[in-house]
Parts: structure tokens; C-alpha cells; sequence
């Protein structure tokens, strides 16, 4: 659920979700975990030589960036005798599971991408090099809420590639149409809900989705929320802490009531009710005009996009959603390769923009989002020129917070506990508690210290 | 010379390699595809990844005995989940093969027009990849892209929510019992096809009506084939996986734990846990495996009582 909202547009999203589940499901019972974890061996990342950067090398990315063979052709024939191969295993949590168990066989790729709040996951696995040397002659290139999404108490465990700040998209044709006020805060944002409701029976402003858990994190990043902290390895996990609680009461209530849709995003009913006018906006991040094109076609020009609703009219703030990183596997034997295709992919504005164009991504580089190939609007929003000059002003007011190496649990159990709550007409910010309880209760039997628990 | 070597062949026969030769493909296929995977997964079940050290942490796999057991076992997400494909089951398996029965019988009885084109047509939802179907229903079952609720609304009658918390239940249900109708009554029309005519003759010299010999005669005869296809069918249920892994991303009524093979899923592909996957893999083998010679004994024994 939490996969790829980053760079892949929309229809696809369900078939390929449910297929790869129902293909991996086929004799799942007994055979196949067992033979997808293959050879438990040892988990220490045994350094290998740092190496020449310019020596001949045959590298692997496993990643699922849209288009990124095309970006990849153009290191490859710059760099004739540093091979990278594209290879698509899987996308999003998938990619992760798959990356751990080649990492236990030894075989895993020499370039992992992987979403910010699965690199937790992936360090405290020993999967990936310690890139802080790296990170010293680059870290220049990025802002430094970027750099904070993959830095972890100060060694950094992979180069930022793309960031998702987030932001609302509307319809302004149907707006303008029931004489709506585009909502700058959140209380005029359920003001507008109930307008819509009253204007029009079938329709809503917009939809509360139980499928993702990363919106969710998203949203209570905007409202200032900290979900984990980590001290001198004991972790603290405050997932019901007062903003995300606020956030989750305020949702809640409103779907409940019946003035927002409680039905979960990327399913093809949302594509419908997303072309023919049954939801009005959508908080999304800064990759969503791309997936409007895939799922919503239909509606070219007709959707608007600003910043999302504030909870302090004062001080604008938004959150993630989606974005992902680079990472080197710690028993790549390429190294020194890796780490200079690595700094050329994220940092060079010739592969930025080229990400920019062929991939549709938000580039996480300062450089990259001055692009030249971001001065014409999204496909879908040719009504607004001025589309990435509003999002650059809108990415600057994004803020993050620390991912725990759980997050994968914990998001599972979101969209559970979330699908129950809407189901069941329950308090959401009780779902918010339930949710802490699941996550601390994972945390501890893996072993991490918790604080307080 | 003679008598020694014919006395020879005989005992080189019996105690030769030729039967070790011929037996060990499949001993080789069986230990490397069956046993050697079941028991590496019965060893990542008594393991787990536990965390050490400072910082961040890292996660070192080590032995937890029967830890991971019991965390399956008092898991009330999982137990629900095997409580829930039970009732699956006991509404599929009856459902599923009483069409099948009732439309083999019908195929069978005489004067029927068009059996083979009906015989397809019954039998084509089973060449459906069971994700495909899921799909395919799943899109006539979404509120907004719903034709069957169109129709229904077209023509202004209450038009169900088939992805509600109380249905979403049977409709998971009606997807097993379309894909599975046509793979039964094709063995079970086959059986009946076997019966020996005289059989009807002489029931029909007896003044047998159609029915009492689809029930006193047919059904009988065909207990076997019926024994086999409920098994199969029972088996079917304890996998069942892909309608509600389908389904469920459309909906909020089917949480990632629906049956055991979802939650089995998530924690081995999602969760990154394979240690309690495994764990949970090795009850769900030794279940299916004790139910089906529970039921296997019982079927058996009424089944062929009157053979004894």
C-alpha cells in the first residue's frame, strides 16, 4: 500500500498490487518461505576495500522508478566500463523483503532504491554501507530537512533521490461550479466538505483512505507530530501524540458523520470517483499530477493544485509523502563505483532532470529542483504554468520526522486498524492508540529497548 | 557353470540395484522439493530475528525455541482467521458441490438438449486463474463500477453493498463456489457417465421416476467420485488466499488477516518476519493435514460401508 505513490503513475496500481499478491500467494502455505529466505548467514557488514571510483565495475540497481533505464543509458554510455544494470524485482515493501533476503544470501544488489521510511529497516538488518564519507563532499547539494530522511544519528545511510512534499489537489471547474472557497485551513477545509455535501447528495470534498498508511504519516508529519525518537539506542514511539491524535479526531469525526468518503485510494472505483466529480480534492503530494494523468485522465485541466490546509494559519507546514533514497549493499564489492554512480544519479542535473522527464519524479537535489525541465506544468495542469514554482515555494515549508526500523509493522497494522475504525463508525483516535500499542508491542519482541514500555 | 549362473540370476534380481535405480527420481524429487523445504521451514520457525547492540540496533537471527508457536498460537488476528475460513469453508464446500451434483445429475438425465455446450459453459469458470476471477468480480462488486448494482438502481430497487462488513463474507464465498462448480461437476458428471445403463433399466422396469433414480441410484453409485471431490474441496478452502488478498485493498471489510494464508503473507512479505511465517505455516500444514484424515476416516468409512 505504502509502495511507490512516489514515481509510478495510478491504473496500474491495482492490478500489479493484487496480482503480485495473488501470484506470491499461489503455494504460499508451506514451500515458499522457506525458499525465499535462503541461508540465514552471518549479519555483520564486513567493509569491504573502499576501491578505485574509476575502475572498471558491473553494477546492479534494483529499483522501480518509472523510466529509469533511460536515465541509467545515459550513464551507461558515458561510462562504458561501469556497467550499471537495471533490474525491476519489486516495488516499494516488496523491494525491501526481496533485498533482505538476497542480502542473507549474499547476493544482493550493489544499489538498493528504497523508500525513506524503509531504510530504518534496512540498516538495522546491516544491509546497507555507511555512506557518511560520501555524504561529506555532497551533502551541500540537499536542504537540510532532505538530509534528515536519511541520516541517522550521524552517519548517513543513502543519498536522497526524489522528495513527495505534500499539497491539495482540486477541481476548480467544480469548485468555481458550487461557488466553493478553496480551503487554506483546516477547519474551513470541513466547512467546505459539508458545503459539498449539501450542493451535491453523491458527492464529497474528499476521502479518508485506510490503504495508506504513508498519507496518514504524511498528514501527521503537517501537523507536527513525532512518531519515533531514538537516544542512545533506546527508541521512544509516540504515535498518539497530541498533533497526530488532533489530526486523527478531526478525520474521523468528519467521516463518520458522513461528510468525507471513508473508501481507500487506488482502487478502480477511486479512478472513477476521481473522473466523474464524486471527490472534489484530494490531499496528495507533489508526484500527484502524474497519477491524476494515469487515473483520471479524463479530467485534463481541470484540477488545480495549492498548498494543503493549515492547522496554524500563521505558520504554513506541510508533510511527506512517498520519496525514496539510494543506498549502497554493504557487501557490494564495487564500492567506490557504486558510491560515484550513486552522487551522478542524484546530484548531476543532467540525471535529475532526465529523472524529471522520463521517471516524473520531484528531485530531492537543490540543483534538480531548478531544473529547466521544470518550467512547463504537469501534463494534467496545463491551467496552471506556474505549478512547480508553486510547489518549490510549497516543498520549502515540508517538514519529516524519524522513521523507527518497525515501520513496515506499524504500517501494516494501520491499514487494519484504520479499515476497522471506518468500518465499525469507531474513534479514530483510538485507532491512533491501538496503532502505538501494535507498534511498541513489535518493537519489543524484536528486542529494541523501548522507552517507557 | 551352467547351474551357477542360472542359479545366480535370481538372487542378482532380488537383492540388485535395479530397484534402488528406479525408485531414487522420485525419493530425489520428494527429499529436495518436499522434505528438505518443509523441515528448513520447521528450523526458521524455532529461529527469530532479535535485536543487539547500541544505536540504531541490529537485528541477529538466533534461536527462540517454540517462541514464534506460541505467539501464532495466541494470536487472536490469526485464530480468527482460521475461525473465519472454516465458516468460508462450511458455506463453499456444501455450496460448491451441491451445484456441482445437482447439475452433473441434470447434464446426465436423458433427452437433455445442448449438454455439451452447457457442460463448457459450466466448466469455463475453472480455467479462470483464480486471481483473474477475483479481479473480475471484484470490479461487478465495487459500489461505483457495480453493473449488477446499476442494474438494480436502473430499475430502482435497494441494490446491495457487496463489499459490506456482514457480505463481503459471501461474496469472497461466491467467487470459490464460481471457480469451483465446474471442475466438480465435470468429475462427478464423468462418474456417472460410468454407471452401467442396465442399472436405469432395471430401476426404470421397477417404475422408478427420474428423481428416485438420481437419488436412489446415481448419487449412491457415485460416492466414491464424491468423497474425492470433497476432499479436494475441503484442501481448497484451507489455501484459499487469492480472492480475499484480491479483494482486499478495494475494501475496508477485509483486514490483512482474513485467513491464515493472508496473515502468513504479510508477516513473510510485508512485515519482513519469515520466522513467525514459517511458524504459523508449520500449524496450518499440521491442521489441513489432520482435518483431512479426520475426514477422509469418516467419508471413507460411509462412503464404502455397504461394499463390506
Amino acid at each position: 500500500m505504502l509502495r511507490d505513490k512516489t514515481n509510478s503513475g495510478g491504473p496500474q496500481q491495482f492490478g500489479r498490487r493484487t496480482f503480485l499478491r495473488g501470484v506470491a500467494g499461489i503455494g504460499a502455505a508451506v514451500t515458499l518461505p522457506a525458499l525465499l529466505s535462503a541461508c540465514g548467514g552471518d549479519e555483520e557488514a564486513s567493509a569491504p576495500p573502499k576501491g578505485d571510483p574509476d575502475a572498471p565495475a558491473n553494477l546492479t540497481f534494483w529499483t522501480w522508478t518509472t523510466n529509469i533505464e533511460k536515465v541509467v543509458d545515459i550513464w551507461n554510455a558515458k561510462n562504458p566500463t561501469q556497467k550499471v544494470t537495471v533490474s525491476r524485482q519489486a516495488q516499494g515493501e516488496e523491494l525491501i523483503t526481496k533485498v533482505l533476503t538476497a542480502h542473507r544470501a549474499g547476493n544482493a544488489p550493489d544499489l538498493i532504491h528504497a523508500e525513506y521510511q524503509a531504510l530504518p529497516v534496512l540498516i538495522t538488518n546491516g544491509v546497507t554501507a555507511d555512506l557518511t564519507e560520501l555524504a561529506g563532499t555532497i551533502k551541500g547539494e540537499f536542504t537540510e530537512g532532505t538530509w534528515g530522511l536519511t541520516s541517522f544519528g550521524g552517519t548517513t545511510h543513502a543519498i536522497p533521490q526524489d522528495v513527495g512534499p505534500m499539497m491539495l489537489y482540486y477541481r476548480a471547474d467544480l469548485f468555481d461550479k458550487h461557488g466553493l472557497t478553496v480551503p487554506k485551513t483546516w477547519d474551513e477545509f470541513a466547512a467546505v466538505a459539508r458545503q459539498v455535501r449539501a450542493k451535491d447528495s453523491k458527492a464529497y470534498l474528499a476521502t479518508f483512505s485506510s490503504g495508506d498508511p504513508g498519507w496518514f504519516a504524511g498528514l501527521a508529519e503537517q501537523a507536527g507530530a513525532n512518531w519515533w525518537a531514538n537516544d542512545n539506542g533506546t527508541w521512544s514511539v509516540t504515535i498518539n501524540d497530541e498533533p497526530t491524535k488532533k489530526m486523527a479526531a478531526f478525520w474521523g469525526g468528519l467521516v463518520n458523520e458522513g461528510v468525507l468518503s471513508g473508501k481507500p485510494m487506488y482502487t478502480p472505483e477511486w479512478n472513477k470517483e476521481m473522473s466523474d466529480g464524486t471527490l472534489l480534492a484530494w490531499p496528495s503530494a507533489i508526484w500527484g499530477a502524474g497519477v491524476l494523468e494515469g487515473v483520471a485522465p479524463g479530467t485534463k485541466g481541470k484540477w488545480a493544485m495549492t498548498a494543503m490546509p493549515q492547522w496554524d494559519s500563521a505558520s504554513a507546514t506541510t508533510g511527506y509523502w512517498g520519496g525514496s533514497a539510494t543506498a549502497i549493499s554493504a557487501k557490494s564489492s564495487q564500492r567506490a563505483q557504486a558510491e560515484k554512480f550513486v552522487k551522478w544519479l542524484n546530484t548531476d542535473p543532467e540525471a535529475t532532470s532526465a529523472m524529471i522527464k522520463e521517471g516524473g519524479i520531484y528531485p530531492a537535489a537543490i540543483s534538480g529542483q531548478s531544473s529547466p525541465a521544470l518550467s512547463a506544468p504537469p501534463a494534467m495542469m496545463p491551467n496552471q504554468p506556474t505549478f512547480y514554482a508553486d510547489a518549490a515555494a510549497i516543498a520549502k515549508t515540508a517538514r519529516g520526522f524519524s522513521w523507527a526500523p518497525n515501520v513496515n509493522v506499524t504500517y501494516s497494522s494501520y491499514s487494519d486498524l484504520f479499515a476497522k475504525a471506518i468500518a465499525d463508525k469507531a474513534d479514530f483516535g483510538a485507532a491512533v492508540d491501538q496503532l502505538q500499542a501494535a507498534s511498541v508491542a513489535d518493537l519489543k519482541k524484536q528486542g529494541f529497548q523501548v522507552k517507557g514500555a | 557353470m551352467t547351474t551357477l549362473s542360472t542359479g545366480r540370476r535370481p538372487a542378482r534380481r532380488r537383492g540388485g540395484s535395479a530397484p534402488f535405480v528406479l525408485v531414487a527420481p522420485a525419493v530425489v524429487l520428494l527429499v529436495t522439493f518436499l522434505l528438505v523445504p518443509i523441515g528448513y521451514t520447521v528450523y526458521l520457525s524455532l529461529r527469530a530475528a532479535r535485536v543487539t547492540g547500541g544505536g540504531l540496533g541490529r537485528r541477529v537471527e538466533q534461536f527462540v525455541g517454540l517462541e514464534n508457536y506460541r505467539g501464532v498460537l495466541t494470536d487472536s488476528a490469526y485464530l480468527d482467521g482460521v475461525v473465519r475460513m472454516l465458516g468460508y469453508g462450511a458455506v463453499v464446500v456444501p455450496v460448491m458441490l451441491g451445484l456441482a451434483l445437482l447439475f452433473a445429475l441434470l447434464l446426465d438425465t436423458p433427452r437433455v438438449r445442448l449438454t455439451r455446450t452447457t457442460r463448457i459453459g459450466i466448466f469455463l469458470p475453472y480455467a479462470v486463474p483464480g486471481v483473474i476471477a477475483s479481479l473480475l468480480w471484484g470490479f461487478m462488486y465495487l459500489p461505483s463500477v457495480s453493473p449488477i448494482r446499476a442494474v438494480l438502481e436502473s430499475v430502482n430497487l435497494p441494490a446491495p453493498d457487496f463489499l459490506g462488513p456482514s457480505t463481503v463474507f459471501f461474496s469472497i464465498a461466491n467467487i470459490g463456489v464460481w471457480g469451483g462448480v465446474g471442475f466438480n461437476m465435470i468429475v462427478l458428471f464423468t462418474a456417472l457417465r460410468g454407471i452401467p445403463g442396465e442399472m436405469y433399466d432395471a430401476a426404470r422396469v421397477d417404475g422408478a421416476s427420474e428423481i428416485q433414480i438420481a437419488l436412489r441410484v446415481k448419487i449412491p453409485l457415485i460416492a466414491p467420485a464424491l468423497v474425492m471431490t470433497g476432499i479436494f474441496s475441503i484442501i481448497a478452502t484451507l489455501q484459499v488466499f487469492s480472492e480475499p488478498a484480491v479483494i482486499q485493498p478495494l475494501s475496508d471489510s477485509i483486514p490483512s488477516t482474513w485467513v491464515p494464508l493472508m496473515t502468513i503473507y504479510r508477516d513473510a512479505f510485508v512485515n519482513s518476519d519469515i520466522h513467525t511465517a514459517a511458524a504459523a505455516s508449520v500449524v496450518l500444514a499440521l491442521g489441513t493435514l489432520a482435518l483431512s484424515i479426520v475426514v477422509l476416516t469418516v467419508l471413507q468409512r460411509r462412503a464404502f460401508r455397504s461394499d463390506q
